[in-house]
């Protein structure tokens, strides 16, 4: 039907409105740009400069803020595929079994006799007994080590395998454990990366993981990949410190082999520490949020037999001593040393609840990478090249849509300038959902909104040739409208639909720049069939009201 | 004056000939398979693996120059092509900017730092004005995984895509729109063997848009066939085919011509990066538009329909969506 209720008018209106206002804060990309940025600067708690507001001030408040983001291709910058090499982790895990191993195994020596290290293969960790027949014995001791694995999936899990073979006891990571030592080096790789990359302090650097054991880096305004992954390859220096004492006073003179290093979360606090450190984060092998016997929250960690035979002769003669755990030049926590702690594995207590404990062991953790990371694809943009193909891109868009317009209208006359009425509001509309759900856009996101100029008209083409058909016919106009939109509407829809699976599947399976264009082109089927049939039909129809012309040409 | 790409009244037989087009497009696929088989893709380092640097300086591209200065970095299979930008063509821009591609290199999954800064350094005493303003480099690993997911995605556009119009009509329609997009597809791949365009992962962005493309040309001529079949019921098919078409010749004309104007202003001044991206859906256009009428139909002729539409409600499966509109 022609005539459309007021409800549904006001409707289409507030849709094309609401769409269009989205878009309009892309006009003014760099002023909003900046704005945006000013405010979320102020947000934070920066005292205001008159600058800073002024900036903050050259869009209204009031207004839609909300921008397109630019795709890496268009701002320039580095992207980088990182495959971590989890596998990495597992003998060095295994090899920090063998201190507790060794010791639980030396307490039975009367029944089992004397133990020795056998070489294997890098995953296990082979130990010979020499008095095979107290097998059963010394499987129970080690067995009584493993550990629950704390996980969804394996319930009742732990986290080693012993076995026998001949005279050897042969301990591996259960499957469970390596699992949960998968999702942890994943876990502290991203931390890491994340840490290091926002240090560089370029703007939006997105830092996901993909599937099971990769990372996708991209830095917009970076120089090059290269660059980039010199700052992910650089390590967080984690160390121990034996504490010489406190002080608040920022400017304390300190001798020579001492460090005054200041506290990670207490402002006025400063530490005293020598500067030789007992233990460095090439030591550490794990760290973990857990809770100490009083059920405070605490962190427990696990040094490597090196490291556990140096913590296990420091802490035996410094009881009652504070030793500091130091992270990049700042003191994270500095505990008191309760009792001597042999095995190489120890638990941090200090004044903190399990949200910070949790956070303190990534931080541990994330002292350095702890498996290899190997790059599988790596792409660089310069910001020239990005700034030309925006320029580039802008350009045929400008070009098309003109062009296109003018087409329309000496293909379809009067009715043409409906169809671009539609046109104009249905790129409006893309740029708006593009800026609302805040999504990316490529340089063949650009391509997928000039095709989508050249297709939307395309509802509009086949509904006029439908009128003009009906209106050969013999139909008087307002009759030959109706049903132009009625019989055209099967067709725009089975063709819509088809194209729109096409843009559907691009997007699932798609990444980076092909999942841009599948987003435009999806978007503007959308938006398309959505001005074809309201918009350019409320039009005529408004048209028809008030000029009641006897007869119409299409 | 109304400007008419198309005649109000044709009726033209599209079908008189059709032994003639159907035998040329099936020629036109085998020589795309033979192309395929002989000369091969041009697979770009998506797909392959590799490095490509895109160079861009003051002085004019000297390619002998730039090999010659790779050359002893034994860096194995180097390729490099100046890089021709149509717009800057047009305004009369000095572009000097050129390729340059370089393979796998062996045991490693991508170009090292020490690879590409020796690249850099050498091609900087050539030419101390030169910039890198793209580098990319992508580990076979990926770069194999790139081509099953796109396979995957093909396949899978083709089969929904077939679904839905045995769904919404018999599947006739099905075979006779799925031999047109392969017919598509297969020529798209047949033109970049035997150009030997670049073939990377927004080249397969283009051949599903083209998939997409085609399948709305045919889907809007089936429409019609669907129609018409209805309406007269004792008309031969050939000739409802035929009106089927004539009438909406102008409309298949009308959005060809759209599209290829907005994509033809998008490959003049849209860059060099997209180029290759853009001429695919051009020439996807064409032939799409080409096979809905020659290919699709042609089939569909061929294969005959069940002229019974009036008689679906008897719940048979595949057509109970064919008469919710109209």
């Amino acid at each position: 039907m022609l005539q459309f209720s007021f409800s549904k008018k006001l409707l289409i209106w507030a849709v094309c409105a609401i769409g269009i206002l989205m878009a309009a804060p892309n006009l003014f990309y760099t002023s909003v740009e900046q704005s945006n940025d000013a405010e979320a600067t102020l947000a934070t708690g920066v005292p205001a400069t008159p600058e800073l507001t002024a900036i903050a001030g050259q869009w209204p408040a009031w207004m839609p803020s909300a921008l397109v983001n630019l795709g890496l291709d268009l701002r320039g910058g580095a992207h980088l595929l990182a495959e971590v090499q989890v596998e990495d982790v597992y003998a060095e895990r295994i090899d920090s079994y063998w201190p507790e191993v060794r010791d639980a195994l030396r307490a039975e020596r009367v029944t089992i006799g004397t133990i020795r290290r056998q070489d294997g293969a890098d995953t296990d960790l082979r130990v010979r007994i020499s008095k095979p027949e107290a097998m059963d014995t010394a499987l129970a001791k080690v067995r009584a080590l493993a550990s629950p694995v704390a996980s969804l999936s394996n319930v009742g899990a732990t986290d080693i395998d012993v076995s026998a073979e001949g005279a050897d006891i042969i301990v591996r990571l259960s499957e469970a454990e390596r699992l949960a030592t998968d999702q942890r080096t994943m876990a502290q790789s991203l931390e890491i990366i994340r840490r290091r990359v926002d240090e560089a302090g370029t703007r939006e650097p997105t830092i996901q993981r993909q599937g099971d054991r990769r990372v996708l880096i991209q830095v917009p305004g970076i120089g090059s990949a290269e660059e980039l992954k010199e700052l992910i390859g650089k390590t967080a220096k984690l160390t121990f410190h034996p504490v010489l004492s406190r002080t608040s006073d920022p400017d304390t003179r300190v001798q020579s082999r001492q460090i005054l290093l200041p506290d990670a979360q207490d402002q006025g606090l400063f530490y005293v520490l020598e500067k030789t450190a007992t233990i460095t984060g090439d030591h550490l092998v794990d760290a973990q949020p857990s809770f100490d016997q009083n059920n405070q929250a605490a962190i427990s960690f696990r040094l490597n037999p090196t490291g556990g035979r140096i913590f296990g002769e420091y802490t035996a003669s410094n009881i009652g001593q504070a030793f500091a755990i130091v992270l990049d030049e700042e003191v994270l926590s500095a505990p008191t040393i309760q009792s001597h702690i042999p095995g190489g594995s120890g638990i941090i207590t200090g004044q903190f609840d399990v949200a910070e404990s949790t956070k303190l062991a990534i931080q541990l953790r994330a002292g350095a990478l702890p498996a290899k990371v190997v790059y599988l694809e790596e792409r660089t943009i310069g910001p020239e090249l990005g700034q030309d193909s925006i320029d580039a891109g802008a350009l045929a868009c400008i070009v098309a849509f003109i062009t296109v317009l003018i087409f329309m209208v000496l293909s379809y006359g009067l009715f043409g300038v409906f169809a671009n009425i539609a046109l104009i509001i249905n790129v409006g509309l893309i740029f708006g959902l593009l800026s609302m759900i805040g999504a990316t856009l490529t340089l063949p996101g650009i391509a997928g909104i000039v095709l989508t100029i050249g297709m939307a008209v395309d509802a509009n083409v086949l509904v006029f040739e439908r009128i003009r058909e009906e209106l050969k016919g013999g139909k008087n106009p307002v009759r030959a409208i109706e049903l132009g939109y009625e019989r055209a509407f099967s067709a725009i829809i089975d063709a819509n639909i088809t194209t729109l699976i096409a843009a559907v599947i691009l997007f699932v399976m798609g990444s980076g720049p092909v999942r841009g264009f599948a987003i435009t082109l999806g978007l503007g089927i959308v938006t398309s069939v959505f001005t074809a049939i309201w918009v350019t039909r409320l039009v005529i129809s408004i048209y028809m009201e008030r000029r009641r012309p006897k007869e119409i040409e299409v | 004056m109304r400007l008419k790409l198309v005649p109000s009244d044709t009726s033209l037989d599209f079908f008189k000939l059709s032994k003639m087009t159907l035998g040329a497009s099936a020629l036109a696929m085998i020589a795309s398979v033979v192309l395929f088989f002989m000369i091969g893709l041009n697979y770009g380092i998506d797909f392959k693996g590799g490095t490509t640097i895109r160079t861009d300086a003051q002085n004019p591209v000297d390619i002998v120059a730039y090999r010659a200065a790779l050359e002893p970095l034994g860096l194995g299979d180097v390729s490099i092509t100046q890089v021709i930008d149509p717009a800057a063509q047009l305004t009369g821009a000095t572009s000097n900017v050129s390729q340059i591609r370089i393979e796998a290199q062996e045991g490693a999954e991508a170009a090292t730092v020490e690879t590409i800064k020796a690249v850099k350094n050498a091609l900087i005493e050539v030419d101390p004005t030169m910039s890198f303003p793209q580098i990319d480099s992508v580990g076979p690993k990926v770069s194999g995984e790139l081509i099953q997911t796109a396979v995957i995605a093909v396949v899978l556009a083709i089969s929904a895509v077939l679904f839905y119009i045995w769904l919404r009509f018999e599947w006739q329609f099905s075979v006779g729109a799925v031999a047109a997009l392969v017919h598509d597809v297969v020529l798209t791949i047949g033109v970049f063997s035997l150009l030997q365009i670049k073939f990377d992962l927004a080249i397969i962005a283009a051949l599903l848009t083209i998939v997409g493309y085609s399948l709305n040309d045919t889907v809007v001529v089936f429409d019609r066939v669907r129609e018409n079949l209805r309406k007269y019921k004792a008309k031969p098919l050939k000739d409802v085919l035929n009106q089927s078409i004539n009438e909406t010749l102008s409309r298949t004309v009308m959005t060809s011509v759209t599209t290829l104007i907005a994509l033809i202003s998008l490959f003049v001044l849209g860059g060099d990066v997209i180029h290759g991206f853009v001429f695919a859906m051009i020439w996807g256009v064409i032939v799409g538009t080409y096979s809905s009428v020659f290919v699709a139909s042609a089939i569909l002729l061929r294969l005959g329909v069940k002229r019974d539409w009036d008689k679906i409600d008897d719940g048979r499966a595949g057509t109970q969506f064919a008469n919710i509109d109209a």
